[in-house]
Order: C-alpha cells, then structure tokens, then sequence
C-alpha cells in the first residue's frame, strides 16, 4: 500500500488518475481504516487530503452560504458559532456520528463518499439543496450532493475525481432545516430511518419544502410527494397525515437484522412527522 | 444476632477506599491480555469454518507454510487423541476434527513473525468443506427431522426416543400439581422465549505461550481462573498439569466468559510446533462467533394464585441449546425457576439441547436470568388478574430462614424479605408516571458458591501485610481482600498489598466465578491471617515469657489479654516483625479449604420505563436495584456489581442478541449490530444494599456478583406489559417487536 499526502487537489486527483488498483481518499478514516482493519477493503493507493491548504475552514460565502472544508470533523461544526444557527438540521445530522471520538475526525464529505444509503450527514445536505465542488483530470465541476451517492457503497465520482470543497447555499429569511434518525440505541448505531426536512415559510404557511430520507431505499431519496404534502399548508394534522403516507409510500427497504421493511415504513412516517414539525418550529423563530 | 454469629463491629469493613489498582487502569500502565510479550515471539491467527455445519474433508496448508515469516500451522492433527468427556469438548471446540460445529469455529491456526503476515497466511490455507443440514433453534434442533449434530452425545439422563440433539434430560418437583392448581383462584398457562446473550467483556481474549517440545510450559493470559486455563490446556494438550505454569493478566472483564479456554490451547500447539513464544489475540468479531454466549431458551410456564396471592401450584418445561456440545445450563434454570417463593406443589423439566452454535460459556448467574423472564413474566400477570400489588405478593409468597427451597434444602437465613421492603419503602416505587409509562418489579435468586481456595499472608520486616490470592481481579476485588486483611490485622488498609499469584505459587484456586471471590478468598485471607496474628502473639508472649494464650491480638498489637498476665506494653506489628529474623524466622499465614458456608443471595428490582409508541423504542426512565450482601465489605465496588448486573440485563432484554441468517452464519458479530447498552442509554442505577449477615463467612459476606442480571429481564419486560398494555414473551424487545406488538393491541 502506497500511502500520500499531496499538497494540492490537483496532485490528488493526479494520483488517483494515475493508479491501477484499489484508491482511497483519506479523510477522517473512520470509514476507510475501519475497513481497511476489518480486511473489507486494502488500498493499493491511500491519499491523505488532509495535508492539502484550507481543507480545515469553514467559511461563510459572500452570497451567505457556506462552504466546508473537506478536512472538516463534526466536532467543529458543532462548535462552529454560526453554521448551526444557519443550518441547524445539517450540524445534528453530523453531529449524531459516532462518539465523541469520532467526532474528532469524521468528515461530512467522508460520510457523503463513504455512499451508505444510511449516512446521517447526507440527507439534511440534500434537503438544504447542497452542492460539492470535484476537481478531475478535466478541471473542477460543481455536483449537486444529491447525485453523488449512486447505490449502496457506490458514487458518481470518476477515476481521478476528488471532492475539494462542500457548498451550502445561504439560509435565507424564514427557513429552518432539521434531521431525525431511527436506532434502537441512543449512540453508536446506524441509522434504522433518517429523515431530513428543510423548509421556508411565510408566516404560518410554508412556501417551499425539501422532505429526504435516509435507509429505505438504495440511496438517500429526496420524496417530492412529502414536499408537496407541506407546501401551502400550515402544518395542521392533514398536513401531517398526507406527509407520513407519502414519507410511508416513499420507501422501498430492505428486510434486515436492522429493521423489518413493515418497521422501516412505519418510522419513516413517524420521523418525517417529528422532524417537519421542529424545521417549522425552527423556520418560524420559535426553537433553536 | 445469635453470639456465635458473623463479627459485626468494624473499623475497615464497610469503608470505601481507593482501589489498589485504580490508578494504574486510569492510566494505561495496567497490563492486559495482550499487553504481555516475549523476545522472539510470534503473532497467531485462527482460520475459521464459515459454515455453520460441516465435514472437514482436506486441509492444504501448503501455500501458507511457503510464505515467508510463517512458522507453523497446526490442525486437530496437531492435539493428542483419546480424551473423554468435557476434556474432549474443549479440545473438540479449541479446534475442529472431523467436523466443522458452527460459523466461527477454529479448523486451523498459523504463527508467523508478524500479525499481518499470520492473517494473510490463512487466506492461503485451502480447506474443502462438505457443508451438512444445520440447525441453530433449540426448538427447531428438537423436532425429529432436525440435523443430529453429533450422535452419541446424549448422557444416561435422556429418556429413549428423543431427538439424538438433546444431550441431557431432568425433571424434579414435590406435592401434587393437579391438587395445586384446583386451589387456585386464577391459573395462567404462557410460553416464552429468550436469545443467547453474550457476556460482551470489553477486553477480547489474548494470551501468549511458551511451551517446548519437552512438555514444560508458561502461559499468560487473560482469564478469571488461571487454575482452570491450566487443567483445560493441560489436559486438551497431553501435558503434566504442573509442568505448565500460568500467569494471569489484569482483565478487562469476564463474567463468566473467561472461565474456559478458546485459544490457549491453540497458541502452546503452535508455540511447541514453532519452538517459539506465540502470542494470540481475538477480534471483537472473533470472541462473538467463537467464544460462549449464553444459551438461549425456550419455555413454558404454568402457576396458580389464590385471590388472597398466595401460589398454589408452579410448573415449567425449559428447552435450552448451549451450542454443539451438551452444557446448557438447563439444570440450575430448573433450579431457581421458581427458588424466590415457598410453593408446595411444583415441577420442573429440562432439556439440554446442541446446536449450530458456539459452546457456550458461563454468563454471570448462568442459567438463572431466563427462567426468571418467564416465572416473574408470569407472576406479574397473575398479580394483574387478581389485582394485586406485586411486592405485596412477592412478600406473601416470599422464602425465608427454613423455608423448603423449590429445589429441595431449607434455605438459611437469606434476606429476599428484606429486599422486597426496602423496595416498597424506596422513593421510586411511588414516582406518579405518565403516559406511555410503566413499572416493572422482579425478584431473583443466585446461590453462589465457595470452591477450592488457597491462600497466603506474608509479614514484611516493616509490618505491613502482604496478601496472595489466586483469584483473578475482576471488579475491585483485590480492594476488599486489602480491607478483610487490614480488618484482621488490625493495620491500615494502605499497609495491605495484594497480588494475584500465579498456579506455580499456591495450590488450587477455582476462577473468579460464581460470586466467590470476596467469599471464599477472603474467607482464607481471614482465616490466614488469623493464623499469622497467633504467631505474632507466640512471639509477643516468647519476648514476654508468657504463655502465648495469655497473649490477644487487637489493634495491630500484641498484648497481654488481661490483668492476670502481667504488665507489658503492647508490641506492634512492626516491632515485632522487626525481630522476627531472629525471633524464629519470617512470619506466615495460610489458609486451604474448599468452603461451603456460601450463602445465597436475594435480590428485587423496580424499574420504570417509557415506551415510544409509534416506534416501539424503549427508555429506562429509572431504576432500582436492592439486593442482600451480607456484608459489603467494600460497599462501592457492591454497588458496582448491582449495577453492572442490572446494565447486562437492559441490553439482554433490549436489544442483545444472537441473529442467525438462513445459512447458519452469525449476522452480527460486531458490536454495532450486537447492541450492548451504551452509557446514554442509562440512567443513574439507584442501589440499595441490604445485610442480613452469612453465618458460613466470619464477616458475614455473601458473594453480589450474580444475583444483579437475575430479574432485570423479567423486571423490564413487566414495566413494557405496564407501559403498552401487551405481555412480550420473546426477547430481546427491539423496538419492531414491541411495535409489532403495539399495532397488534390497537
Ligand atoms: C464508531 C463509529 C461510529 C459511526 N457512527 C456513524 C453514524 O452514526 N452515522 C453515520 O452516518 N456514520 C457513522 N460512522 C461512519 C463514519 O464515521 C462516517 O461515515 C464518517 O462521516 C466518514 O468520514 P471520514 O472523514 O472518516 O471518511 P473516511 O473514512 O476518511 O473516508 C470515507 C470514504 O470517503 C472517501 N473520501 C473521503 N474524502 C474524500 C474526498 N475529498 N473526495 C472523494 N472521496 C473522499 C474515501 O475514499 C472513502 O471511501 C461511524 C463510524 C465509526 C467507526
């Protein structure tokens, strides 16, 4: 196994292009050593981007959006002073990772890459329209977050392709975002059901809605019948009730140690539920 | 308190100090199972069946011999053949003959000079497999077309006809069931369900050998019972027992699981084939498919209550599988199924069944916590049907000094009563719930145990107290020997270092099982020291010229024990331990026997919960542990044991378990699908200690060790009945099933 640490994303994406076996990008290794250790997986190529400039910051864009650092831990989301009164449901979504070691090191894009359909930090991105920056042997391209994953363990990246920055776009006025997971614990487990909800609303009726769930389908799946059921209406029990049945009709899981598919349904209704009403309560200034 | 009683007046008993090797585990220098190493060492590594039944039909390790820095490979070829009995079982289990039994289990081994090298060695060693029928279900393994895992298993006990898969057969009971149950008011009749469980010690086994071709051997290793490690190595390898000498390491928990062997073996087989010392270390995935989990159960329970609660009648059919060798602790499920209450007419049969499975091994109270899922499930809802309160039934039916136990001998004096009223008088038995809410109680019982004990104490030529013990450790127990021994002395408590010793150093210890450590070891460090404080008094009354019976022990000093003895001022420990060199020589105590005055321990639990009702997910709102330890010597490191007992029986009612796929394989043998409670997921545990002194140990202790996992299934599953309105009778309650359950009621 090769192990580097380029100086650039450019010289990254060069070795990755110029590999022949097994690649790796090496972010927090929460995924990839954990894997490596468990003989899932053993690069022949280990890139470690955490050496390139800037992969560390996390910094507030002109237009008010943000963009993270690909080097960037949990912990310091978490701990960010802004991020999280911005986009509350993405930090909790990446904040549920692991403990407080994990924290340390795990990486949203990491988790992103890592492509498990039950990742927690991916729905509340794909829920708040999120994009990734990729640089390739052609140049860098912007990717919406929500075509990156392709299948279990499976993304769109090609041969060469590393992501070099996330882009959040600006909140904006009245909106609030929040993300609920399912496990039969209270730490250290996957997700059984994630659901995200990022939602605007002017005064008590919501005008736009973004409803995506996480571990009922082969990947994260953004459901615009759970959107619709929110959008124009101020959230009243019909409200909820259309958005349970579209969050149910949604899902397409699969039967496992994990969950049953009947359970997975279930709670994939009751979590769009819970969460819309805290993206609400959040949107009109009411909770934090 | 009759005079002849246990002591009852202490300066260090009962006091709370720091444990001697507190320090040491905060900070990383303590010295776990895989911490040892050797110059020269080699790094093991275990190939393992996947398949859950098999015939071995080749092994080619021929690819793997040629790759550089392998030094051996060893197969069942390698073991001696001829053994008998239990001794087979574990030879059979450390490595397979003809057979693979389950997934997971060991068929080859190799050494190589790094870890790295071992592990990619394995993938070289070709096996051929004729995969077999299996069966994984202790219900299923019964029925007549079930696979027979190994024909000829069965024992004298098993009555013609049965299915070859159950290996061992008992029934007892007294009075008469039909007169019983026509005396009750109510009778309920329900079937029930546990998984295997597994003990889930934090640190994986490890150890490192050192045998050579001439048979003598050292071996260090993680384990609760360096004595047993010896026997079993011994006896699986063809070896002298005292010719190998074993040495434990601090470990990182047990309960049960640590007293056999899984790797030693494996580990002197590949030492004296490489001629070198080998180290051997499980993965976490390694110690859940292939080290002993608990066995799992199958159950029917019968019981008859009068209005007024009295039981009238109490009959069970327990069916458990212990894995691919007879060992389901079937017969001690028997035995407590019903061991809290005084019923006149009660029965019990119990089947001992094999399986696709790993051997299972002890877990804390081996046996006793899924009979009492089923009985106590089943008292609760009698108490329900009647409309009574379930202490107060507890208390009306309740065993006590005299009582003839269940399971046939009177009991002595044993303080259930005393758990279950200091229960009711707890705070949190009347905290007002809310909806979604419920209260559970439950009773248990642990008989505990004594065992072969040896022990010594040695004086310093200071005076302090130096304590060999040869069990292993585990829960602060080397803190409570410390107090038992400065207690005996008269000394501080800091002036008292204990060691574990290892086999070459005293005679035969039995592990740290069966809630004997601080009973049966400080029972001989007593008795031992008792025996130095005579020679210390011999050598005060030698010094005095007196005779040395006009000479007592207190205080750390001796002294002339009254007027009519003479004048003399007190010699201390330390003075005379000063002379002693020339007084006579160094000073001793030891002390050997195999103690019978164990006493019993009782235990009640009150636990609250809350159940989510459109995800079936279940929080421990509150919890209360009161069970009777006689005497806490160290009364943190009891608490401790409540509590630990109590954590062990959330996760095996939870969410702990064994899940088999349709192939036999174990889907989870890691420890994120394997659930253990994490600390989030717990309240504090709220404990109450109750004393009511075992006259079989000079300070009164009864082991606590056990007793603690015995009614925390039962208590939980009677708060989620309260909470949901919906008697689950198949653990673990994962939230589907309670669910499930939830859907099913509406
Ligand atoms: C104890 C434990 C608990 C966990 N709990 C959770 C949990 O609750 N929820 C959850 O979702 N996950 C959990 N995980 C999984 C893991 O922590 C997360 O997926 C984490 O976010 C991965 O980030 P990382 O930075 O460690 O990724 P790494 O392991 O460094 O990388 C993961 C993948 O991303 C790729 N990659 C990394 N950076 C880039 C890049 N810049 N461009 C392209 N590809 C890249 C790598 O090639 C690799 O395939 C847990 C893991 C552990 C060990």
């Amino acid at each position: 196994m090769q192990y580097h640490t380029p100086p650039s994303f450019e010289e990254a994406s060069r070795i990755a292009a110029s590999a022949s076996g097994t690649t790796r990008f090496l972010a927090g290794g929460t995924d990839v050593l954990v894997q490596l250790r468990s003989d899932l997986v053993t690069p022949d190529d280990l890139i470690d981007v955490k050496h390139i400039p800037g992969v560390k910051e996390i910094a507030r864009q002109e237009d008010g959006g943000w963009r993270i650092g690909v080097a960037v831990a949990g912990a310091e989301m978490t701990e960010h002073p802004d991020l999280g009164r911005d986009w509350p449901g993405i930090v909790e979504g990446m904040d549920l990772i692991g403990s407080t070691q994990i924290q340390g090191r795990a990486t949203l894009v990491g988790n992103l890459c890592n492509g498990s359909p039950a990742a927690d930090g991916v729905p509340a991105l794909v829920a708040a329209g999120a994009s990734v920056t990729v640089t390739g042997p052609n140049g860098a391209r912007d990717v919406a977050v929500a075509d990156i994953p392709t299948g279990p363990g499976k993304t769109c990246l090609e041969k060469g392709e590393v992501i070099s920055a996330l882009n959040i776009p600006a909140r904006g006025e009245n909106g609030g975002d929040a993300y609920l997971r399912f496990i039969p614990r209270t730490e250290m487990d996957i997700a059984v059901v994630g659901c995200a909800v990022n939602l605007r609303v002017d005064g008590d009726t919501i005008t736009e809605a973004r409803v995506v769930l996480g571990a009922v389908a082969p990947t994260i799946r953004a459901v615009q019948a759970c959107a619709d059921a929110l959008i124009g209406t101020t959230l009243d029990d019909a409200a909820l009730e259309a958005l349970d049945k579209a969050a149910r009709a949604a899902c397409e899981p699969i039967d496992d140690k994990r969950g049953t598919v009947e359970f997975r349904t279930d709670v994939a209704g009751v979590l769009a539920r819970r969460a819309a009403k805290i993206a609400y309560a959040r949107a009109k200034g009411e909770q934090s | 308190m009759a005079l002849d009683g246990p002591k009852q007046d202490f300066k260090y008993i009962g006091t709370r100090p720091e444990r001697p090797d507190g320090w040491d585990k905060v900070t990383g220098k303590a010295r776990f199972g895989a911490d040892f190493s050797m110059p020269g060492m080699l790094h093991g590594a275990i190939l393992r069946s996947p398949h859950a039944h098999a015939k071995i039909i080749k092994i080619d390790a021929t690819k793997a011999l040629a790759l550089k820095g392998v030094k051996a490979v060893v197969t069942r070829a390698d073991f001696p053949e001829g053994l008998e009995g239990e001794d087979w079982n574990i030879q059979e289990n450390v490595m397979a003959g003809e057979k693979a039994l389950y997934d997971g289990h060991a068929v080859a081994a190799v050494a190589a000079t790094s870890q790295l090298i071992a592990r990619d060695a394995l993938k070289l060693i070709e096996v051929e497999y004729e995969v077999l029928p299996h069966v994984t279900d202790v219900d299923k393994a019964m029925a007549e077309d079930a696979p027979v895992i190994r024909e000829g298993a069965a024992d004298y006990s098993v009555p013609e006809g049965m299915h070859p898969n159950v290996v061992r057969y008992m029934e007892s009971g007294r009075g008469d069931l039909e007169k019983g149950f026509a005396e009750a008011d109510l009778v309920i009749e329900e079937s029930f369900t546990t998984e295997a469980a597994h003990q889930g010690y934090i640190e994986p086994h490890a150890c490192v050998a050192n045998l050579g071709a001439d048979g003598k051997g050292d071996l260090w290793c993680c384990t609760q019972g360096h004595w047993f490690v010896r026997q079993m190595c011994t006896a699986v390898l063809g070896l002298e027992a005292t010719q190998l000498r074993v040495t434990p390491s601090e470990i990182g928990g047990g309960f049960g699981g640590k007293t056999t062997v899984f790797i030693d073996p494996v580990a002197l087989a590949l030492s004296r084939k490489a001629g070198r010392p080998v180290k051997l270390v499980m993965s976490r995935s390694e110690v859940l498919r292939a080290t002993g989990p608990t066995a799992s159960a199958s159950m029917d329970i019968k019981m008859g209550m009068t209005k007024e609660g009295k039981i009238t009648a109490a009959s069970g059919t327990f069916r458990m599988q212990g894995g691919a060798f007879p060992g389901a602790p079937v017969d001690v499920t028997t035995m407590l199924a019903f061991a809290n209450y005084d019923i006149e007419h009660v029965h019990h049969v119990g089947y001992d069944v094999m399986t696709n499975r790993p051997k299972q091994a002890a877990y804390r109270a081996p046996g006793a916590p899924m009979g009492a899922f089923a009985t106590e499930s089943v008292l609760d809802e009698l108490c329900r049907g009647l409309g009574l309160d379930p202490i107060e039934t507890r208390l009306k039916n309740a065993v006590k000094e005299g009582t003839p136990a269940t399971f046939g001998p009177k009991f002595p004096p044993v303080g259930l009563i005393e758990t279950l009223e200091e229960a009711r008088a707890h705070p949190n038995y009347s905290v007002k719930l809310g909806p979604n809410q419920g209260r559970g109680v439950a009773s248990g019982y642990w008989m505990n145990w004594g065992g072969e004990t040896s022990a010594s104490v040695a004086i310093g030529d200071d005076g302090s107290v130096q304590v060999s013990i040869g069990t292993v450790d585990i829960g602060g127990s080397r803190a409570s020997m410390a107090l038992m021994a400065a207690e005996a002395f008269g000394i501080p408590y800091e002036n008292v270092r204990v060691s574990i010793a290892d086999t070459g150093s005293l005679g035969i210890n039995e592990p740290t099982h069966g809630s004997r450590a601080t009973f049966a070891s400080g029972l001989a460090i007593i008795e031992a020291s008792r025996e130095a404080t005579r020679k210390l008094c011999q050598r005060a009354a030698d010094k005095w010229g007196i005779d040395a019976d006009a000479v007592t022990w207190e205080d750390g000093c001796a002294k002339p024990s009254g007027p009519n003895a003479g004048e003399f001022d007190p010699l201390t420990i330390a003075e005379i331990a000063a002379e002693m060199g020339s007084t006579g020589g160094p000073i001793s105590g030891h002390h050997e026997s195999t103690p019978d005055g164990f006493g019993g321990s009782f235990g009640t639990h009150v636990v609250d919960v809350e159940v989510d009702p459109e995800t079936g997910r279940t929080t421990i709102l509150r919890y209360l542990v009161v069970q009777d330890a006689g005497k806490a010597i160290h009364p943190a490191y009891v608490e401790g044991q409540f509590q630990g007992g109590a954590v062990q029986g959330i996760g095996w009612t939870l969410n702990e378990e064994y899940i088999y796929g349709e192939d036999g394989r174990l889907q989870n043998p890691i420890f994120l699908d394997y659930r253990v409670p994490v600390a989030s997921d717990l309240p504090m545990i709220d404990t109450v200690i109750v004393e009511v002194p075992n006259p079989g140990h000079p300070y009164g202790v009864r082991g606590v060790g056990e007793t603690g996992i015995t009614p925390p299934l039962p208590a939980i599953a009677n708060a989620v009945r309260d909470a949901i309105g919906v008697r689950m009778k198949k653990l673990p309650l994962t939230p589907p099933r309670v669910l499930a359950a939830i859907k099913a009621r509406d």
